[in-house]
């Protein structure tokens, strides 16, 4: 009998643990290649399609840009949650949360107008995430719930309860029974960066900031300290005098809010008015996102990058081969296939355990390899 | 008994080799155990006797070497196997279910089918034939830890082994369990059975072995015989040169020093079931002295500890007073800045992070009381003091490392301890509370750690130091007091404590009557 067994390296390997992102990509390319072909789609043609197209020009930059922002945004929140071991699912719930509460400004009050709006509205998106990621904190903390299945339900809530929204109470009058809210003033539309050159919007910005912020948080501060320390070591956290449950608050309450951020940024720069669906499922991505970019804030926003290409590129090739757009989707699982198998590599190596140990000879060394060449 | 054993060798070892990377852990080792002898295996933390009796027991399987048995080359690839030859192993960690019966227990591992009841009547006979009483009925939830490891010699025995590998098995008895343990192992060489004894205990060995054969990193140093020898000569060949004695002056006018850390009525129900409630403790430390509190492990140390730090509060403020202020009501945080400081038991995971850098782990205990020489504005880390720091600490308790900040997991037990320990000398702190100083800590780091703890006492601090190493606490308490179930003895003076009252209060005999049990005894 022949059985796998996996044996956790003495050391993780430095080189491997920065490259395999990119061994990572490089597998998802190989397999899409495949997946391709077997659509009858020339592979070549296809990727050239999917990954270059889409940025060959400025104003499609900008598009990427647009598609990176809440990427990045939601993952470097998520990031430090990962850290601190604990599991935000839900961030695509605290979107949509940010999103209604930064709403009800131009919604309700469309009147109240000048350069407070735009403000009060992002501030109000962060304290609408934050307050939907508190659900999860509470229960967490109070009823030691698993904030896995807490934070994932409360999406499905979100979702429901904003497409409630757009169809009942806040539908516009004028709207010809379309699902949506009236569309936003001026004053509150989140302005572009290069009105010239293309549609990014000031979401990007405050991505690239909230990564820096965080990347300082993290590396520099005793916050992200105590982050670390209690993700990695609890008990050591413990004694360190750092307090479990007011981790759960800070990581979940940071996440919520930089979502919620990504949600009104979202709705105020690219939609420009509330629908019954405004996510791509940019929440859940995310978590690819963060894990592809080593939960380093910095490697977020490259990975962020290239998950808003798959977008991007998903929908170039339905338009162009028509193709289903949901082969972006099989990118992104693809991705985050590889990158949890390539890490689970830099942590453990694989050991073929069977007839093997009946020979003397093979005894002398422990290497799979040897031990592969019997079992055959 | 001690010098014809040739021709009749029951086990021979040669060239006997492990490595792990590039750690030789056992290098060519040699070793002939004959019938009927109790045979010592020496050496330090470190120096490969688990590895080498993995080997022997088939949970390791060597590189090279040959292993014959009663003549015979065999191949012992494992437990089973080594079973099967007439090997058993009594492992200082026991393998227990706590939540079923002693008998229950042994049935699991002989899994030959046989009834439990005739398991249990067959080990009562055994027990009580070798002199280690146990009711194999009995939850081992309920017993002792020496009861625990009667059931593992019990159930070593009942597969009738030549050969019994025993690894430190006095470390979690009272002195007086010991000597019935001896007793045991005595009548069993007498049956003509072979014991391979695991020990750095250096008196117990000269006084039960007829052989002994010393490792040290990882090789063969020397085969005696221990009673021609003395501990000063065992302990160099083990340690390879002189341990500098621990030398502790008598401090002058301790009665009218001022108590720094005082307990007072502290009591702490169980978080589990299996876990001890602490039971109306009371204990004064003053400045300049070195308290030690002895006990089996389980007794309700890690859970004193845990109290006393702060890791878990009480509900009344006044039961712990660290320099003169309630405590109780305060985080481990709020402790340390009334200036105390702490050592847990557990090195990785509890002490330090395993996977953080040494300056990292130093920040880990000290980010408050040392707020505003690490911590800048706005919770910026100062990682140039931290770093600055922590090659002080690095350099003035000589941590052996690889790397110039290397992470904690990197470094060997020894070194790590006094990384750990220098971390909290370094604020001179006034109250010092530690939790086995020295566990599995090589000699050399042993003796620098308890002289350091010493020092830092007699410069006016109050030290604390729950150990379950009695040598240690002889060598450096200067008022020893035993926990045994939750419960704490009256602190006697070192000048009037010996091994034998501490030995029966460790046992249980009742606190505050040491004196007439001993006389009865």
């Amino acid at each position: 009998m022949m059985r796998l067994e996996l044996v956790k390296r003495p050391q993780r390997s430095a080189l491997f643990s920065m490259l395999s992102p990119f061994i990572a990509f490089a597998l998802t390319i190989i397999a899409g290649a495949v997946l391709f072909a077997l659509l009858g789609v020339n592979p070549l043609n296809a990727f050239k399609i999917y990954f270059i197209e889409p940025i060959s020009q400025v104003w499609q930059l900008h598009e990427l840009a647009i598609k990176a922002a809440p990427l990045i945004l939601i993952a470097v929140g998520l990031s430090v949650c990962y850290k601190a071991n604990i599991w935000n699912i839900g961030a695509e719930g605290q979107f949509i949360f940010g999103a209604i509460f930064g709403s009800i400004i131009p919604v309700l009050f469309p009147q109240f107008e000048g350069p407070l709006v735009l403000p009060l509205m992002l501030l109000l998106g962060m304290v609408g995430g934050a307050a939907y990621a508190a659900i999860p904190a509470l229960l967490k903390t109070r009823f030691n719930t698993n904030e896995i299945l807490t934070s994932l339900m409360l999406v499905y809530v979100a979702q429901l309860f904003l497409d409630w929204l757009v169809r009942g109470p806040w539908r516009d009058p004028q709207g010809h029974g379309f699902p949506q809210t009236i569309q936003f003033s001026d004053s509150a539309t989140l302005p572009e960066l290069m009105p010239d050159a293309g549609r990014a919007n000031w979401g990007f910005v405050f991505a690239l900031v909230a990564a820096v912020l965080i990347w300082i948080l993290m590396g520099r501060m005793l916050k992200g300290f105590e982050v670390r320390v209690l993700g990695s070591s609890p008990r050591a956290g413990r004694f360190a005098g750092f307090g479990l449950n007011r981790m759960v608050f800070f990581a979940f309450l940071l996440s919520g809010a930089l979502a919620g951020l990504a949600g009104i940024s979202e709705v105020s720069g690219a939609i420009g008015q509330l629908q019954p669906v405004i996510s791509p499922g940019y929440g859940f991505t995310a978590i690819i996102v963060a894990f592809l970019g080593r939960l380093n804030p910095l490697g977020i926003i490259a990975a962020g990058l290239v998950l808003a290409l798959t977008y991007l590129g998903g929908e170039a090739v339905q338009s162009a081969l028509g193709i289903s757009d949901k082969v972006a989707r099989v990118f992104q699982g693809m991705l985050l296939f590889f990158v949890l198998g390539c890490d689970t590599f830099i942590h453990y190596r694989i050991r073929l355990i069977g007839l093997a140990l009946t020979k003397p000879d093979g005894a002398a060394k422990l290497e799979a390899a040897p031990k592969l060449k019997e079992a055959r | 008994m001690s010098a014809d054993h040739d021709g009749a060798n029951l086990l021979e070892v040669r060239g006997l080799t492990k490595i792990f990377g590039t750690l030789t852990a056992c290098d060519h080792v040699d070793l002939n155990i004959a019938k009927g002898e109790i045979h010592a295996l020496l050496g330090e933390n470190g120096a490969g006797k688990s590895t080498l009796v993995k080997m022997l027991f088939g949970s390791l399987e060597p590189n090279s070497g040959e292993i014959f048995w009663n003549g015979q080359p065999v191949r012992i690839t494992s437990p089973g196997v080594a079973k099967k030859l007439g090997i058993g192993m009594v492992f200082q960690h026991f393998s227990l279910f706590e939540a079923l019966t002693a008998a229950e227990n042994i049935a699991l591992s002989l899994d030959d089918g046989s009834p439990i009841s005739s398991i249990a009547a067959k080990a009562r006979a055994l027990s009580y034939s070798y002199g280690l009483p146990l009711d194999p009925e009995s939850l081992v939830g309920d017993l002792s830890v020496g009861e625990r490891q009667r059931i593992e010699i019990i159930r070593c025995l009942l597969q009738t082994p030549q050969l019994i590998i025993l690894d430190e098995p006095t470390s979690v008895l009272t002195p007086q369990e010991a000597d019935k343990l001896f007793e045991t192992l005595e009548r069993l060489r007498a049956e003509g059975k072979s014991i391979l004894y695991i020990s750095h205990r250096l008196e117990e060995v000269k006084r039960i072995c007829d052989r002994a054969t010393v490792l040290r990193h990882g090789k063969v140093v020397g085969h005696c015989n221990p009673r021609e020898e003395t501990a000063a000569s065992l302990a160099r060949m083990m340690v390879g040169s002189e341990v500098l004695a621990v030398v502790r002056a008598p401090v002058e006018g301790i009665e009218t020093a001022q108590p720094l850390l005082e307990i007072r009525g502290l009591n702490r129900k169980p978080a589990t079931p299996f876990s001890i409630p602490l039971k109306n403790i009371s204990l004064n430390v003053r400045a300049g002295e070195v308290i030690g509190i002895a006990g089996v492990a389980g007794n309700g140390q890690g859970e004193f500890f845990e109290s006393v730090s702060g890791e878990v509060l009480q509900q009344d403020a006044a039961s712990v007073r660290i320099r003169g202020k309630d405590a109780g009501g305060l985080t481990i945080t709020g402790r340390r800045l009334l200036g105390a400081a702490f050592v847990p038991e557990e090195r990785l995971g509890h002490g330090a992070a395993p996977r953080m850098k040494l300056s990292e782990n130093l920040l880990l205990s000290r980010h408050a009381t040392d707020g505003k020489a690490f911590v800048g504005a706005g919770g910026m880390v100062k990682s140039g003091a931290v770093y600055a720091a922590s090659q002080r600490i690095i350099e003035a308790m000589d941590v052996r490392k690889s790397a110039p900040d290397p992470e904690a997991a990197a470094l060997s037990g020894g070194n790590l301890q006094k990384f750990i320990v220098g971390r909290e000398l370094d604020r001179r702190p006034s109250v010092m509370v530690v939790n086995q100083p020295t566990w599995g800590v090589d000699a050399g780091a042993a003796a620098h750690i308890r002289q350091a703890l010493i020092e830092l006492s007699r410069s006016g601090s109050a030290v604390l130091v729950i150990s379950q190493d009695l040598d240690e606490l002889f060598e450096i308490s200067d008022v020893i007091a035993v926990m045994h179930n939750g419960e704490l003895s009256k602190p006697m003076p070192i000048a009037e404590a010996t091994f034998e009252k501490v030995g029966l209060l460790m046992g249980g005999a009742e606190p505050g009557h040491a004196e007439h049990t001993l006389e009865t005894a």
